[in-house]
């Protein structure tokens, strides 16, 4: 799917026009926020685990490659296949070579928001076979033939009228007079559906939520339990894994997963963490004949040494886009990419190019709520800023806003000069306002008067002016200490 | 930015206290009264209070627009304005946080401009905070104001300062006057400086949603730290036509909040 980010001001207002959508986001927000808050106060050494696994992240991050060299050791000594791509393109063709050899009709897929950024879906389908993801939610976008709005939780911005739609357009089967109005009912039937899929499927893919160097495995950790299904019926189980999914020990892992589900549902625990070391030995009684990894690099290896590194510590928790004010505002499409929110304005230009997604860092306030949620303690604010930084200095963003602050800030560099501006700006504006304390429109000031009044500077001059004057009047030395 | 509080030391004797005051760009032009109240707070407080004549604006705007380096240039401005004051006190979190979190960040290649970015960083304080942290002010005396009221947190001041308790502490002492606070206090207003601007629609869904949250309280007036918040809040309370008036906390704690409030007629 080609990113819509350049679009995102557009995609916004289409976003901000529907209510449905609306009242999803706020049952979303609700939901998450408090479960994470009560979570988090009955963890008292929650800031504790936080500055530890930043430290575990960022030392895995400066010796990255020997993390991963020694992954790759250790899960091919138990018997795992690794295999290394540096594009989403190129992850897709091992993936689909791997499907190929195995003559896979029908693969299942466990939730993958690197999947997702690879495009996995459209390739293998472009290639005639049926991939069918298991998570509830990827299966109704997928049905809906649209990216994941939430990374926990990608059909949050429907409600269960539309997903019923979505199954009465799908399933060929429904009699239309099968009710689906109650969640329970939705489940039933997409299980129903799904279970009949996970016994023809061949190959199943899966994410990795970690890749453990100290012992070779991958760890995914899920609610549903589609995961396990979708990794262990199948005579194949392939886990594509992004590079900075690599932590050095199980240790680290365990450290980790408290942090995890309790920043992302609330949780203390996912429902299942399942850690994957190998095929299936002997002895063993279930599991896949054979385990490939797929480890992408797909523009991450060039955000390292840069401002943009330590969103590779992030671990798709969502509490981040939970606590986002704009992205309570226009939801997870607007961001036209795989990853919205606060991470997604942090990362998303780093890996789909500042040209295509440098609204996504300037659409902030920079409240810095999503940094104070952020386990892992990324600092997405100065992330954001860093892109700023580097679209302005490429000349992206509109031209009117970039000469406006150009020459606003020529002005205010010089002291003199701005207050004689100040005075003007000040004079029209109460001579617009008319005595009524405020303009609900005035030029320039469109982007502000289109919702809101502006109120009108108050009588009397300047502070600068007033405050001068008084001194001249009383005198005194109020001024003192003051350059000229 | 962590949800952490900054505590600074508190300091009993004030007597001498030599106070450079940074007025803020919006202040000077739309609302002086916030101005000469913080001013009056601290002189009661028993400082000494100059306005540097070279100050216009911390250069927040630059800062967070990607301008690297038309913000350095005011930044600087502003650092030698204030170079020679033992403190430095502003009425807004945001610019303070601009200041204290950011200028050491703006010149971190500067290692000359750093070491002076820090000096005045350690130096600056919002208004609340000083008055509170480092004077150990508890309470200002300010005469009764019959109303109730909402307070809303603004987000530099919250969250990179840590400013929540300073503002209520002196607000008890304000006789006649009921504090309500609103459901989702920490949540943004949706004025971001230039965000507001370049983004109408997504700040308007969020100031609507913060003007519904304070008509809720049932509240008469809504009180904030900083100026910016409070023209985006004012001026969203107007076009919805509620009744609610939006002043800066220090009028009410300087008993000079006799001027109508913002955005209200004059006449
Ligand atoms: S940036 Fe932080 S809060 Fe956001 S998804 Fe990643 S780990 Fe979670």
């Amino acid at each position: 799917m080609q990113p819509t980010s350049h679009a995102f001001v557009e995609n916004a207002r289409d976003a901000l026009a529907n209510p449905k959508l609306h009242r999803a986001l706020l049952n979303m927000k609700a939901g998450f926020q408090g479960k994470r808050a009560k979570a988090v106060a009955g963890l008292p050494e929650f800031e504790q685990l936080r500055e530890r696994a930043k430290a575990v992240k960022d030392h895995t991050l400066a010796h990255l490659d020997t993390y991963l060299e020694r992954f790759e050791a250790k899960a091919t000594a138990s018997g795992a296949q690794v295999h290394w791509a540096r594009t989403g393109e190129e992850a897709c063709d091992i993936i689909h070579g791997i499907c190929q050899r195995r003559g896979a009709q029908t693969v299942t897929k466990g939730k993958s928001m690197v999947a997702e950024e690879i495009g996995l879906n459209a390739y293998l389908e472009a290639r005639g076979l049926n991939p069918v993801e298991t998570d509830l939610g990827e299966y109704i976008i997928q049905l809906r033939h649209e990216l994941p709005s939430h990374i926990i939780a990608p059909a949050i911005h429907l409600n269960k009228e539309e997903v019923a739609d979505a199954f009465y357009d799908a399933h060929k089967d429904l009699p239309p007079d099968r009710p689906l109005s109650e969640p329970r009912e939705l489940l039933e039937e997409a299980r129903g559906v799904l279970r009949r899929i996970f016994l023809a499927s061949e190959v199943g893919i899966t994410g990795a939520n970690f890749m453990i160097a100290e012992t070779g495995t991958t760890v995914i950790v899920t609610n549903e339990g589609n995961g396990d299904l979708t990794q262990v019926l199948p005579k194949v189980h392939v886990a594509v894994a992004s590079i900075d999914k690599v932590i050095p020990t199980l240790e680290d892992a365990t450290l980790i997963l408290r942090l995890l589900a309790r920043s992302a549902t609330g949780q203390e625990q996912s429902t299942y963490t399942t850690f994957s070391t190998g095929p299936r030995r002997h002895d063993d009684p279930d599991g896949p004949e054979e385990f490939h990894i797929v480890i992408v690099d797909n523009g991450r290896s060039a955000l390292l040494g840069t401002e943009a590194q330590e969103t590779l510590r992030c671990i798709r928790c969502g509490a981040c886009i939970n606590h986002c004010p704009i992205y309570a505002a226009v939801g997870g499409h607007s961001y036209g990419w795989v990853v919205p929110g606060p991470i997604g304005a942090a990362l998303d230009p780093g890996l789909i190019g500042l040209a295509e997604a440098h609204h996504l860092p300037n659409a902030s306030s920079f409240c810095g709520r999503c940094e104070s949620v952020c386990p892992m303690k990324i600092p997405l604010p100065s992330i954001m800023r860093h892109w700023r930084n580097a679209g302005f200095e490429a000349g992206l963003g509109a031209p009117s806003f970039r000469y406006g602050i150009r020459g606003w800030a020529w002005a205010a560099r010089r002291p003199w000069l701005y207050r004689v501006g100040a005075r003007l700006g000040r004079w029209s504006l109460r001579l617009l306002a008319r005595g009524k304390g405020r303009l609900t429109a005035a030029p320039l000031a469109n982007g502000w008067t289109k919702w809101r009044d502006l109120p009108a500077p108050q009588a009397g001059g300047t502070f600068h002016d007033q405050w001068r004057a008084r001194q001249r009047g009383a005198g005194g030395p109020g001024g003192a200490g003051a350059g000229a | 930015m962590n949800e952490q509080r900054r505590t600074g030391s508190a300091d009993s004797t004030a007597g001498s206290r030599h106070v450079g005051f940074f007025v803020t760009c919006l202040v000077d032009l739309f609302r002086p009264s916030v101005g000469f109240a913080a001013i009056a707070l601290l002189e009661k407080a028993g400082c000494r209070v100059a306005v540097p004549n070279a100050q216009v604006c911390c250069g927040q705007p630059a800062y967070n627009a990607g301008d690297r380096r038309d913000a350095q240039a005011i930044a600087r401005n502003v650092i030698a304005a204030f170079e020679t004051f033992p403190y430095v006190v502003a009425p807004s979190g945001s610019c303070t946080g601009m200041i204290r979190e950011h200028y050491p960040k703006l010149f971190a290649e500067d290692p000359d401009m750093r070491g002076r970015a820090e000096d005045l960083a350690g130096r600056t304080w919002e208004l609340m905070s000083f008055l509170v942290d480092v004077l150990g002010v508890t309470d200002t005396d300010a005469p009764a104001f019959p109303r109730k009221v909402t307070y809303h947190d603004s987000c530099s001041g919250y969250r990179e300062l840590g400013i929540k308790a300073q503002p209520r502490l002196l607000l008890a002492g304000v006789p006649e006057m009921e504090l309500a606070e609103i459901s989702q206090p920490e949540v943004c207003c949706g004025f971001g400086g230039t965000f507001c601007v370049k983004y109408p629609d997504i700040s308007n869904k969020m100031v609507t949603d913060k003007a519904e949250d304070i008509a809720g309280t049932g509240a008469g007036t809504v009180l904030g730290g900083d100026l910016g918040c409070l023209l985006n809040i004012a001026g969203k309370l107007k076009r919805m036509g509620a009744t609610v008036e939006a002043r800066h906390v220090a009028e009410v704690l300087a008993g000079m909040a006799d001027r109508p409030g913002i955005g209200d007629s004059e006449g």
